[in-house]
């Protein structure tokens, strides 16, 4: 009986989290997003409040002509940054993947007693501030930075190439920052993977890369694809680093908002932005989950 | 002003005798620019009332905008510039000042307050702090190495016409990103009223600074301080005491790098930075003890002094140094002061516009 009850609080805890730090937040911006501008002290006048009932809340609701959205297919900034964000964000996944999985087999199939040095070296650099290692970028990326005197004093370039300020820069450093998050869900998989299915597999005639691709690579597609997600979904709405390593011409959504945020002191219209982001990325997750779902029940 | 001193910068809060003041204690609060002080004024603050002072630093005004705003800042004296107090005015974020409790008022020149009507009518809820304007920072070998030795250098030609700004985008070009700055700019250029608010102003605006673009290098509000002084570019629109900055650094480097600020001869923009108390202050006694602690000639000239801005208080001027009252880009002369512009504060619809036009002339979009 006491077992019982205790399982169930348990459970009961990330759906609290979740109620707490995702749903009532999303509510919150939301409600900011369906309001109208005004300058004051909070910028906006909300159209209606949670505590007026959920009948009266629904009449308004239906009453609204949602202007923070529409305002936001009437010029084409918007649209542009969204793309400009997913591209920027797959492009610098699949680059990261490409980075990340070779680094995560090489770990696995690492001898044990360097298996933990290695880890510890992925995660080492989290002991030191995310904006100080961006930063850190500016430095080695600029003109007269290490990676061009490098390059010039090895002959490889005759004049500096132009990286920083550049969206170059900006897959770089999202490459740099993320992949930590790629190569720990990877490796995880892969140290759990039984070796003798491998070795199954070569028995029964596989070659060395076939019994890679059938076997290993598919049974890290979990751990790639947690990975994958990890990149993602920040990277999509990054703003540090297309601010810091980015040009002016390098249009994202998480700029794009910091604008409608700070200088246009509209809330409304950058709370429509964080919503609108937040379906983007949602969406895709939950059909991704629930494909994956349907794939376990199938194979299962 | 907008410093853009590192967007996401450490906003390093000096905690100045940050002790954790327990009830008794006497606070105040400070929200002010970054560099913008001379942290003794602080401590000899503290020695003669009492009083802690908190002393915390932002690097935009649309930051501390954001902040004020969302309310409950827990400061008891922040500094907006002035475009920006008149929109936080009228936002009702700040309280009126009790002004029995600030005799040096009497210290404050009445020039500069006068000026500063058009942001705060009947300086009801602000006094002035530092004032400064907005013009080129050269490095005069450079440019001359490029228009010849006697090309005429008090002109925004420099930056504005397209054949003279070809001839120095090989030796770097920055600008402020900084619209509410550069935009009356480039319609004072134009010759038409830098205040002018429409939109079409701002397509003129756009069109003229498109036109350029190709020769700017970088859109940036703090780093052309180095930049100059280090001989890394040769030319920058950018705040007069920021200028004085790096002429002062260039100088000690000793590496032959002359850097000279420009008040163009077509005007330039006069901005002043203010101190007011918001609305939800805690310690309102406190601040404005120190609004009159500051307002003290000598206090307010050792200021002055170490920051190269001028400041809005007349009786300081005796305790100024030669360097600083004498030196026509801090202090300008009479003749340039009738050639300085000031602007007013935009409305949500103007802003907006202002912004999107600043997007579309840095991105192309």
């Amino acid at each position: 009986m006491m077992r019982a009850l205790t399982n169930r609080l348990v459970i009961l805890i990330p759906y609290v989290w979740l109620l707490f730090f995702f749903l009532l937040p999303f509510l919150i911006v939301l409600r900011i997003s369906l309001s109208d501008l005004e300058y004051g002290a909070p910028p906006y006048t909300p159209q209606f409040s949670f505590s007026d009932g959920w009948s009266v809340i629904w009449e308004k609701l239906s009453a609204l002509d949602f202007e923070n959205f529409s305002f936001l297919a009437s010029d084409s900034l918007y649209i542009n940054s969204y793309l400009s964000s997913l591209q920027i964000a797959l492009v610098s996944t699949f680059l990261t993947l490409l980075l990340g999985f070779p680094l995560a087999y090489g770990m696995a199939r690492a001898p044990d007693g360097v298996r933990p040095i290695l880890l510890m070296l992925v995660i080492l650099p989290f002991w030191t501030s995310f904006l100080i290692r961006v930063y850190a970028w500016i430095g080695i990326l600029k003109q007269e930075g290490l990676l061009n005197q490098l390059l010039l004093w090895l002959g490889v370039i005759d004049a500096p190439l132009e990286i920083l300020s550049t969206n170059k820069a900006v897959y770089i450093g999202i490459v740099y920052s993320y992949l930590p998050f790629m190569v720990l869900p990877i490796y995880s998989t892969l140290e759990k993977l039984d070796e003798s299915l491998v070795e199954a597999a070569r028995d029964l005639g596989c070659t060395r890369i076939g019994a890679f691709w059938k076997v290993t690579a598919r049974l890290a597609v979990p751990g790639i694809m947690a990975g994958c997600l990890l990149v993602f979904i920040p990277a999509v709405g990054e703003f540090v680093i297309p601010d810091l390593l980015g040009g002016s011409g390098t249009l994202m959504i998480g700029k794009t908002l910091w604008t409608e945020f700070f200088n246009n002191s509209d809330w409304t219209v950058a709370s429509a932005i964080a919503i609108i982001l937040l379906i983007v990325l949602v969406v895709p997750i939950v059909w991704f989950q629930n494909a994956q779902a349907k794939a376990t029940e199938a194979g299962g | 002003m907008i410093r853009s001193k590192m967007l996401l910068a450490t906003v390093a809060a000096i905690a100045t005798m940050a002790v954790t003041a327990d009830a008794q204690d006497r606070v105040v609060n400070i929200y002010n620019w970054s560099d913008y002080i001379d942290e003794s004024i602080l401590e000899e603050f503290t020695e003669e009332t009492g009083i802690k002072v908190v002393y915390d630093v932002f690097d935009s005004n649309e930051v501390l905008e954001t902040k004020l705003l969302a309310g409950s800042t827990g400061y008891d004296i922040v500094v907006p510039t002035g475009t920006f107090l008149a929109n936080q005015i009228k936002a009702g974020v700040f309280q009126k000042l009790d002004k029995s409790k600030l005799p040096n008022l009497e210290n404050m020149d009445p020039a500069i307050s006068e000026r500063l009507e058009k942001y705060d009518p009947g300086n009801e809820y602000a006094i002035n702090y530092m004032w400064g304007t907005t013009g080129l920072g050269i490095n005069v070998d450079m440019v001359k190495e490029r228009l010849g030795e006697d090309a005429v250098l008090n002109t925004w030609d420099l930056m504005f016409d397209k054949e003279t700004a070809d001839k120095l985008a090989d030796c770097g070009i920055f600008m402020l990103d900084a619209p509410t700055e550069t935009i009356p700019a480039t319609l004072n250029y134009l010759g038409m009223d830098p205040d002018l608010k429409t939109q079409e102003g701002y397509d003129a605006a756009k069109e003229k600074l498109s036109e350029i673009r190709p020769d700017i290098r970088k859109f940036h509000s703090s780093e052309y301080i180095n930049a100059l002084a280090n001989g890394d570019i040769c030319m920058a629109m950018g705040w007069s005491g920021d200028i004085l900055q790096a002429r002062d650094r260039a100088a000690e480097a000793d590496a032959g790098v002359t850097v000279e600020y420009i008040i163009p001869k077509e005007g330039a923009l006069m901005w002043f930075d203010n101190m007011a108390i918001p609305s939800d202050a805690q310690h309102v006694e406190e601040a404005h003890e120190f609004l009159n602690y500051i307002m003290r000639p000598e206090v307010m000239a050792k200021a002055s002094n170490y920051v190269y801005y001028a400041n809005g208080n007349a009786a300081s001027k005796e305790f100024l140094a030669e360097d600083v009252i004498g030196d026509p880009a801090i202090y300008p002369s009479d003749e340039t002061i009738d050639r300085l512009y000031t602007v007013s504060p935009e409305n949500a619809r103007e802003k907006r516009m202002l912004n999107r036009t600043w997007t579309a002339v840095k991105s192309g979009q």
